[in-house]
């Protein structure tokens, strides 16, 4: 499989096509808006989704992280849909962040959903990491070097009447906004203005989750 | 258990008071047949189903039963005792219940019958009183009604299941004596018939005393509409009465005889427009008829434009503004019209006399719409409706000749009954729960009796009680969120009143497509600039109308299409805005709709298929399609009426196979995204297909030809039906059409709500994908009851995957090839729909790394 890459300042990582962000000179895997036990907190307010997109999101996970074995991972905020969302997590589902913790650092980002971290999850919990040139945080404010999530990323691209939605990496080679991972995550369209504040005038590059490999599309060319 | 089938004449005098016939020989009418027989079928206490073309009074047939047992009802009450009055037990005191209850699909047709009404019962000075109730119904109102219902309540089956919710239900329907179901045969081909059979399973608890009238055009099979109106008795069928009116004189129908060239292929008959004109000209009043919204644009704009004579055409179609259409309806009716271009919007509705003649443009689909649609011509009984249909291509032709040929044996193609939807079933719980308190027994055995439901099992049933209450998932987490909970004696009931509201608010089976506002700017400039940056369009603009927010997604900035008459570039899209500009170019890049709604259907397309295979029947042909059979014949051969032909021939680089299954164009749409899966496994590096009617054309990179011909490509394996094992559900994860099929269940079932305290929200405001939880769930509980639901309606609805497995059945291991070295005559019309008609591809990563490339602006074919 061709490796597609994001290249942010000097620092070349690996697209995953889960979402996931690889550096392969730091074994850092990065994953943004888990948004985990979002069903359920639907179903407190009546609207009962299908219970198992906390299962679905730290499967494809574990997926990722098997692939490119990390020695950290962060997740970069909004890991929890809601406050009260780490005391709903399944015994099972506890047990599987455990083991994904297993034999390497984690560190959880806060994110607006999540602006306080449960301390009984493992892992170190942090408002922003910075690494080389690099840093993490949950929203992005759009200076050099800076890897976020928060908007959820999504482009459109339309041809000959048909059209493929997906969600994707956002950037300029100077910064990134990454996809949502949470199986239940929706998107924001990257034309959206939100995108424009964070990327200077000379345009952006999304990089679409196709099925098989990662597309480079210049985002101007989606809707 | 075939039903009686009436024609009879009864006696008049004994069915008719004295004051009815009086008021019939004023007007100078007599009863009718049909009429009588209705009024007798009341006063044997059964049910009836009344089968009667338009203009043979079938509403006041459904009345009279009524209007004879007040005005007799209220001459005792007037002797004798005193209107009684109800106590509720909450301290208000209360008049009866209903008499009878009037159901129709159309809340203007509810108001219309109620204005017809108000006249024989003026006229005859009867003490009737009669109310309608939809959704425009001030909450006064409502409220009154509650308290003091009047004797008939014309209604939809909505607002029946909101009444049905309500504490009052059992007050203001135990007294009901009659309900008459009005365009029976259109309620029940649709998920809103599920709803009204489960609103009438209700009823028949409430009150058992409750007979039905049914009126309905004909249809193929009236035994089965007949068993719609009584309650099923578990393990036989029951089928109410049938009362067929006789006397209408048959249609005269002729196939327009065009003296210009029939177009290969498109949809707009714009070849025949001077003919169009002409035929409005010479007649009083003509409704013309076409098949989607953007070809009613078309042709109004064009035959204006040619409108020498000032002739009085109007337009009327369903994304019309309601008060625009009442406009046109009522010039209508006092004849101040010569023509009306028309949709759907007006296969139902009220009769207006003076229509003389039905022009209908495009493909008829169906022997019955058709019929219905020619029925909308001269209501009155004893004179023969006229109708011209125009083919707008050479498939037409086939298809108009074949459709003339069935209306001359008056034979029927309506669909067979529907099997109950388990997420209208699912709504329908809920609003049980919303009333009094059930027990599980007693609602199963109830919801048997409804005619769609009799064959529900237990098993369906308790699944669907269990996703009401907590979703329904093997992960029992939910318990404590529940909607609907027991009591200690087992008795479902709503787990708080928000659920209550919820469901008034959400109750029905229509889901609209998501609109957009189009509005009209000035462009900001080049083409290739277009949608080039993020800068803000100017916003404002003329508001144009509304359109499907789908076909938006379809288009990128630059692209041209039609709308409200005119040829427009698509600019950019701003929330619920779209914004276009003018446009120079004649042409459209992307055509709207191709065809419509509804499938070419099975019996009309098994009837093409003899045609084509029995060339002495070509005579009833025009000369050119005659010349374009033969030919196919000579260098070719023309389909036979039990085989799937297939041609494979070079173009242009590229290879292509065309095959002419004419199962419709949405089964052809799903059967060429399953070849072209099969294709690329075999290496044929498929590229796009394009699917019509009629035929479906796949091509690809690799010599089709060859293949076959060294045995690489298997034709009998190509289509065998295990195609609809791995390969369907493979495709079924990823499909657009089975998320969207889903998301109707999704929003029908009450998963998720369409409306939140008034105000609709739309798609992109509601703050998680549907189709997220359909790939979620279906990893996870691929058995869940919503994912059941949407199979169900894919068998028939968008992916018609009924029509494909039995059309596979019908002609595997009969595969005749041909292998050409260049296009065929009849494969012309479906390679000309390339690149004007949506072109489906496989997988996502080949549109994704064609637009990573540029590739997009290269033409196909």
């Amino acid at each position: 499989m061709r490796v597609s890459t994001v290249t942010i300042t000097d620092v070349t990582f690996a697209a995953d096509l889960s979402g996931a962000l690889f550096w392969e000179e730091q074994r850092l895997l990065v994953v943004s808006d888990l948004h985990l036990e979002k069903g359920s907190s639907f179903a407190t307010r009546g609207v009962l989704l299908p219970p198992y997109d906390t299962l679905a999101t730290l499967s494809r996970l574990a997926a990722a992280i098997s692939r490119h074995d990390p020695r950290t991972v962060i997740a970069l905020g909004d890991s929890f849909h809601d406050r009260k969302a780490h005391e709903r997590l399944s015994s099972d589902d506890r047990d599987a962040v455990a083991a994904l913790q297993t034999g390497r650092d984690w560190i959880w980002i806060s994110g607006n959903h999540d602006p306080i971290l449960p301390r009984d999850l493992g892992g170190t919990i942090a408002d922003e990491v910075a690494i080389g040139p690099i840093t993490f945080r949950h929203e992005p404010t759009g200076v050099r070097g800076e890897i976020a999530g928060h908007l959820h990323p999504k482009a459109r691209v339309s041809a000959r009447g048909r059209s493929m939605e997906r969600r994707c990496f956002a950037s300029d080679g100077m910064r990134a906004v990454m996809p949502a991972f949470g199986a239940y995550a929706g998107g924001l369209s990257i034309r959206d203005v939100a995108f424009a504040k964070i990327f200077p005038a000379n345009g952006f590059v999304a990089h679409l989750l196709g099925d098989r490999r990662v597309h480079a599309i210049a985002a101007s060319r989606c809707s | 258990m075939p039903p009686r089938i009436l024609q009879t004449s009864a006696e008049p005098a004994a069915l008719l008071p004295g004051r009815f016939q009086q008021w019939f020989a004023a007007r100078g009418w007599s009863p009718r047949a049909h009429q009588l027989a209705l009024l007798e079928k009341a006063r044997e206490d059964a049910s009836a189903l009344l089968i009667a073309p338009t203009g043979a009074g079938k509403t006041l047939a459904g009345f009279l039963p009524t209007l004879v047992e007040l005005s007799t009802e209220a001459a005792e009450r007037n002797a004798g005792a005193k209107q009684s009055l109800v106590s509720t037990g909450r301290s208000v005191q209360r008049s009866g219940g209903l008499h009878t209850l009037y159901i129709s699909p159309l809340k203007a047709l509810a108001v219309d019958i109620a204005r017809n009404l108000e006249r024989p019962i003026a006229e005859m000075a009867l003490p009737i009183k009669v109310e309608t109730r939809t959704g425009d119904t001030p909450v006064s109102r409502r409220q009154r009604q509650r308290r003091y219902p009047p004797d008939v309540l014309l209604t939809t089956p909505e607002q029946l299941a909101l009444l049905l919710s309500s504490d009052d239900a059992p007050f203001l329907f135990s007294s009901l004596k009659r309900i008459v179901l009005d365009e029976l045969h259109a309620l029940v081909t649709s998920k809103r018939g599920d709803l009204l059979s489960l609103g009438l399973a209700r009823l028949w608890r409430l009150a058992p005393q409750m007979r039905a009238i049914g009126l309905s055009a004909t249809v193929a099979e009236p035994d089965q509409l007949a068993r719609f109106l009584v309650p099923q008795p578990g393990g036989k069928e029951a089928a109410a009465d049938i009362v067929v009116a006789g006397g209408a004189a048959p249609p005269e129908v002729e196939m327009l005889d065009t003296r210009e060239r029939l177009p290969w292929a498109g949809h707009s008959a714009r070849h025949a427009l001077p003919e169009i004109y002409e035929l409005i000209k010479a007649n009083k009043t003509t409704l013309v008829f076409v098949n989607t919204r953007s070809q009613a644009e078309m042709l109004f704009q064009n035959l204006w434009s040619m409108n020498d004579d000032g002739l009085a055409i109007a337009l009327h179609h369903g994304s019309l503004d309601v008060a625009q259409r009442r406009k046109v309806e009522d010039a209508m009716s006092a004849g101040r019209l010569r023509g009306v271009v028309c949709t759907s919007s007006l296969d139902l509705g009220v009769d207006w006399g003076d229509v003389d003649l039905v022009v209908n443009i495009g493909a008829p689909k169906g022997s019955s719409r058709l019929m219905q649609r020619i029925g909308r011509a001269n209501h009155r009984l004893d004179e023969a409706s006229r109708a011209v249909l125009v083919p707008a291509n050479r498939f037409e032709v086939l298809e108009c000749r074949v459709a003339i040929d069935a209306i001359a044996e008056n034979a029927q193609d309506t669909p067979p009954l529907r099997t109950g939807g388990l997420d209208v079933l699912a709504q329908h719980v809920l609003g049980c729960a919303c009333g009094e308190p059930f027990l599980s027994d007693e609602l199963y055995a109830e919801i048997r009796t409804a005619a769609p439901y009799a064959d529900l099992s237990r098993q369906d049933f308790d699944d669907v009680v269990d996703f009401v209450a907590s979703g329904g998932y093997a992960l029992k987490t939910y318990e404590r969120f529940a909607r609907i909970k027991q009591d200690k004696e087992g008795r479902w009931r709503v787990a708080n009143p928000k659920v209550r509201q919820s469901y008034r608010m959400n109750v029905g089976t229509i889901v609209e497509d998501d609109m957009l506002k189009v509005r009209l700017v000035r462009s900001r400039g080049g083409q290739g600039k277009a949608g080039g940056s993020t800068g803000v369009i100017a916003r404002g603009g003329r508001l144009l109308g509304e359109i499907e927010e789908a076909f938006i997604e379809g288009l990128s900035p630059g692209d041209t299409f039609v709308f409200s008459g005119e040829v427009v570039r698509y600019e950019t899209l701003v929330e619920d805005q779209v914004y276009v500009s003018r446009a120079h170019d004649k042409d459209p890049k992307v055509p709207s709709y191709m065809g419509g709604k509804f499938p070419l259907s099975t019996y009309l397309a098994e009837r093409v298929r003899r045609l084509l295979d029995d060339g002495r029947a070509w005579g009833g042909l025009p000369e050119q399609v005659r010349d374009w059979l033969s030919l196919q014949r000579d260098v070719s051969q023309v389909p036979a009426v039990r085989e799937l032909l297939v041609e494979s021939f070079p173009r242009s680089n590229k290879h292509y196979l065309v095959c002419y299954p004419f199962e419709g164009r949405l089964a052809h749409q799903t059967l060429g995204m399953l070849l072209t899966r099969r294709l690329e496994r075999a290496r044929a590096r498929p590229l796009g297909f394009v699917a019509n009617e009629y035929a479906i054309a796949v091509w690809a990179l690799g010599d089709m030809s060859f293949m076959i011909r060294d045995g690489r490509i298997d034709l009998n394996a190509l289509f065998d039906p295990d195609m609809l094992g791995d390969d369907l559900e493979a495709w079924l994860a990823e499909s657009a059409l089975m998320k969207r099929t889903f998301r109707n269940c999704a929003i029908i079932s009450g998963l998720i709500a369409r409306r939140h305290t008034g105000e609709e929200k739309s798609r992109r405001q509601v703050l998680f994908s549907t189709d997220l939880v359909y790939d979620v769930l279906r990893k996870h509980q691929a058995d869940h009851v919503l994912l059941r639901a949407a199979r169900a309606d894919a068998a028939t609805g968008l992916l018609d995957l009924r029509r494909l497995s039995d059309m596979l059945a019908r002609i595997h291991g009969r595969i005749t090839h041909r292998e050409l070295d260049r296009v065929s005559p009849l494969a012309v019309p479906v390679m000309l729909e390339i690149g004007r008609e949506s072109v489906y591809g496989e997988a996502a990563d080949e549109l994704l790394a064609e637009a990573a490339d540029e590739l997009v602006k290269e033409a196909m074919g």
